[in-house]
């Protein structure tokens, strides 16, 4: 018998895996889309304030996010895996985010860079959100005003190791994700509003 | 030649005055007439070439572009709010965070209008060491919008090149001020630190780096057909709409018309130093495209001036009032630490009044009004935006022009959104 | 100065480099033959002069002061009078100014204040027209005839302290949301700050 996959050989026992026409690798399932994930994470187009400059000299020449398959920055949400919230997130913006956010096909990840993305910042005030983490969950945050491309690929590191080390069939909402947080009136504001969940 | 079209106000205006709820209105009509082409188009604020988070509401007719109105604000940061609660010597950390691209103007207007109502005088030094750092920074800033022009107009290669050289100046501030962005090294009374130990060096090396690949870019883009096609021609605005509109910087520049204010107000030491306004003659994005690239090089003119003239002196006011007694004096005298600590923790009295100073930013007038109330925090700090007043002229630009078009012009208007919405 | 050139497609293509180098003599001169200082029987305004300019190489500056019925008169004035463009529009609160505000004698200290920045490019001059504007009712005739710049200036003016320019082509809020309540500059408006916690501090280390 000649199967198409083992050439020649007939017997692997007998003639070890040296008589094959076709190397393979075994391994799990879940190992195997963790590594693909990892290594083909397209970022989307989340650019807000100063961090977004760093983001995109990050991905220039010298700093070449090419070298982990992250060069394409896709200006649509469908096609990206990662958002990198890049900047203060405004009370305006805030819906438009978390809209983005939602177009975006599972499994997604969240970089929340620096840190008036992370915690408002030095902008504590009326117009500012308090952190991107009240409007979608956030993966890992990366700190620094702004970060330099140094601390946003550690960011992305740090992300591709949870990536690899993740589990594949485990979906957000059951993890408990999606934010679901309200965001409460404030002085001289509109009524409070629900954000996603 | 005239403003005329500037002033209309009704629908044969270039700007659509439209709010959110009539834009949805209009949009869910059933009596709109079938035969009725024209299209209400939503534009960003999350699109790859709007510069961040500009939005735009365009009404459109087939390709052509009818009229449209930029909706600014996604990034409103509260920062003349918050300029209120900083004192003096925090304000440059706040203002720099403005234009991000070119934060050290914003620092060194906040610090000239402080220095206006403090009446003090920098010293000579400090006042070239501000100068150097920016035209540098101008550099940059240009270096940047050449990248972000060729990226949006299909000329991907240039974002490499223009990120490229940017880096090498990046690399030079950070070797000053710790920081590649958001310095706040320009502060009240003078600069952060001196210039560290072969700062010399380290510029003409820049400098000799950049100005061969400056000559590439005109290879690769200024006298390329296809370049040419897409810019000279597209977004034309005359000098008296532009100074109808209060544009400033490259974008009136463009128009032919010369008005700079390192010359004309010549600040700082502006002078002492030769350079040259660099103008366009037909207000055309391609004009914007050249005059930009062409200040990179008046930059590098100046700052080549700047390292043989740079004076020796101290790098700022030795005056006890705004500035903090240098380190090694703390750990000697107990009258240091308190008023280390003191300046660092209530800051300095500011006398009342009101001040307004400019400097011309790459984007144009970058004005800072302050008004004192004799505290140690400004009363109201306003920020005078180029990006945000230039913005004005982008419906008149876009105007029946096509939408592939427009995103030349947002391009070329080059706005940074930290700057407009603030 | 103003370049009389139609511009078109087709013309532009013929020319080689459009942006030149212009040697630019400076056409501001700061010596006597710019235009005497603003004067109030010009403007019917009072007019002071700006104390200590820091930079002394730059044009002169003057302070214009006016209410809100003679403020568009003034500005009609320093338009006629060469005030080509329109630099800065802005607003203060007045509300919590503890120090005197050294207002000229003869003028109502009102809550508001709106700041007219203005240059003429040929006498390199600036002025700053600063109106009284009453907190009972907050509202200006609009500058948007004189120069039509003034519409995000004055949008803006009314999104933050809530003044009403009357005769604007649309007064709107620009920056914050449209539904937002308030009037973030202004003084009675909170800073808005929430108080930072930080959660589930970690006890790594």
């Amino acid at each position: 018998m000649k199967l198409p996959i083992l050439g020649e050989t007939s017997d692997i026992a007998a003639d070890g895996l040296g008589g094959l026409e076709h190397n393979f690798i075994t391994g799990n399932v879940e190992s195997l889309v963790n590594w693909a994930r990892r290594r083909s994470t397209w970022p989307a187009t989340f650019g807000l304030a100063c961090c977004a400059i760093e983001m995109m000299a990050t991905g220039a020449a010298h700093y070449d996010l090419a070298r982990y398959g992250m060069e394409t920055f896709r200006a649509s949400p469908r096609q990206a895996d990662l958002m990198i919230v890049a900047g203060r997130v405004s009370q305006k913006m805030a819906p438009i985010l978390r809209q983005v956010y939602d177009q975006m096909m599972e499994p997604k990840w969240v970089i929340s860079m620096g840190v008036c993305a992370s915690s408002g910042g030095m902008f504590n005030n009326y117009a500012i959100v308090q952190g991107v983490d009240q409007v979608v969950p956030v993966d890992v945050y990366a700190p620094g005003c702004p970060p330099g491309p140094e601390t946003l690929m550690h960011a992305i590191f740090t992300l591709h190791e949870k990536i690899e080390n993740q589990e594949i069939v485990k979906r957000r909402a059951e993890s408990g994700g999606g934010a679901g947080i309200v965001i409460e009136q404030r002085d001289g504001q509109s009524a409070g509003l629900t954000i996603g969940g | 030649m005239t403003a005329e079209r500037v002033l209309r106000r009704g629908h044969d205006s270039a700007v659509l005055r439209l709010s959110e709820a009539e834009a949805a209105e209009i949009g869910n009509d059933p009596d709109t007439p079938v035969d009725d082409e024209r299209v209400l188009l939503n534009m960003g604020p999350s699109h790859p070439s709007t510069h961040g988070v500009l939005r735009l509401m365009l009404e459109m007719e087939g390709e052509t572009v009818l009229r449209s109105k930029p909706v600014v604000g996604y990034l409103h940061t509260g920062m003349e709010k918050q300029a209120e609660q900083l004192t003096y010597l925090q304000g440059p950390t706040n203002v720099t965070r403005m234009d991000y691209a070119a934060p050290l103007f914003s620092e060194l207007a906040f610090s000239l209008a402080t220095e206006k109502l403090l009446e003090i005088e920098v010293p000579e030094r400090a006042t070239w060491i501000r100068m150097l750092m920016c035209e540098l920074n101008r550099m940059s800033s240009h270096l940047l919008f050449m990248a972000t022009n060729g990226m949006d107009l299909g000329a991907v290669g240039m974002m490499i090149y223009g990120w490229r050289e940017r880096e090498e100046v990046l690399r030079f501030f950070e070797m000053v001020t710790g920081l590649r962005m958001n310095h706040n090294y320009i502060r009240p009374g003078g600069v952060a630190a001196d210039l560290p130990d072969g700062w010399e060096d380290e510029v003409i090396r820049l400098l000799d780096i950049t100005a061969p690949r400056l000559d590439e870019y005109d290879v690769l883009m200024t006298g390329q057909p296809i370049w040419r096609e897409r810019l000279q021609g597209v977004g034309v605005l005359n000098s008296d709409e532009a100074l109808a509109l209060s544009a400033t910087g490259p974008l009136l520049r463009s128009t032919g018309y010369a008005w700079d204010l390192r010359r004309h107000e010549a600040y700082l030491a502006y002078d002492e130093i030769d350079f040259d306004v660099i103008v366009g003659t037909y207000g055309d994005c391609y004009d914007r495209y050249a005059i930009r690239l062409n200040e990179i090089r008046e930059s590098m003119k100046i700052v080549r001036q700047i390292i043989d003239k740079m004076p020796a002196g101290d790098y700022r006011v030795q005056d006890k009032k705004v500035t903090p007694p240098p380190r090694v004096r703390i750990d000697e005298s107990m009258e240091a630490l308190i008023h280390h600590f003191k300046i660092f923790t209530e800051g300095y009295k500011v006398p009342v009044g009101e001040a307004y100073a400019s400097v011309e930013s790459p984007r144009g007038e970058l004005g800072v009004y302050i008004v004192s109330d004799g505290t140690s925090t400004p009363y109201r700090m306003h920020v005078r935006g180029p990006s945000f007043i230039n913005l004005q002229t982008m419906p008149h630009l876009m105007k029946d022009g096509l939408i592939a078009d427009g995103v030349a012009i947002i391009s070329s208007v080059d706005p940074i959104m930290g700057e407009v919405d603030r | 100065m103003v370049s009389d050139e139609e511009t078109t497609a087709d013309e532009t293509a013929d020319e080689e480099t459009p942006a030149q180098n212009v040697d630019a003599e400076p056409t501001v001169d700061t010596d006597d033959d710019r235009s005497a200082a603003p004067s109030a029987e010009r403007y019917g305004a009072i007019v002071t002069d700006v104390q200590g300019s820091a930079a002394p190489s730059a044009g002169r500056e003057s302070v214009l002061h006016t209410d809100a019925e003679g403020y568009l008169e003034v500005a009609s004035a320093a338009q006629a009078d060469g005030f080509d463009q329109l630099i800065d529009l802005t607003a203060v609160d007045y509300l919590a100014f503890a120090a005197p505000r050294g207002l000229p004698q003869g003028h109502d200290e009102e809550r508001f204040e709106v700041v007219t920045a203005l240059i003429n490019h040929e006498s390199g001059e600036r002025i700053r027209i600063r109106v009284q504007v009453s907190a009972d009712e907050p509202a200006l005739p609009s500058v948007f005839d004189l120069w039509p710049g003034s519409e995000a200036l004055e949008r803006e003016v009314f999104d933050m302290f809530g003044i009403e320019f009357g005769d604007h082509p649309d007064m709107s809020r620009i920056l914050m949301p449209e539904d937002w309540i308030g009037f973030p500059l202004r003084k009675d408006y909170a800073v808005g700050s929430i108080p930072v916690q930080f959660k589930a501090a970690s006890n790594i280390r």
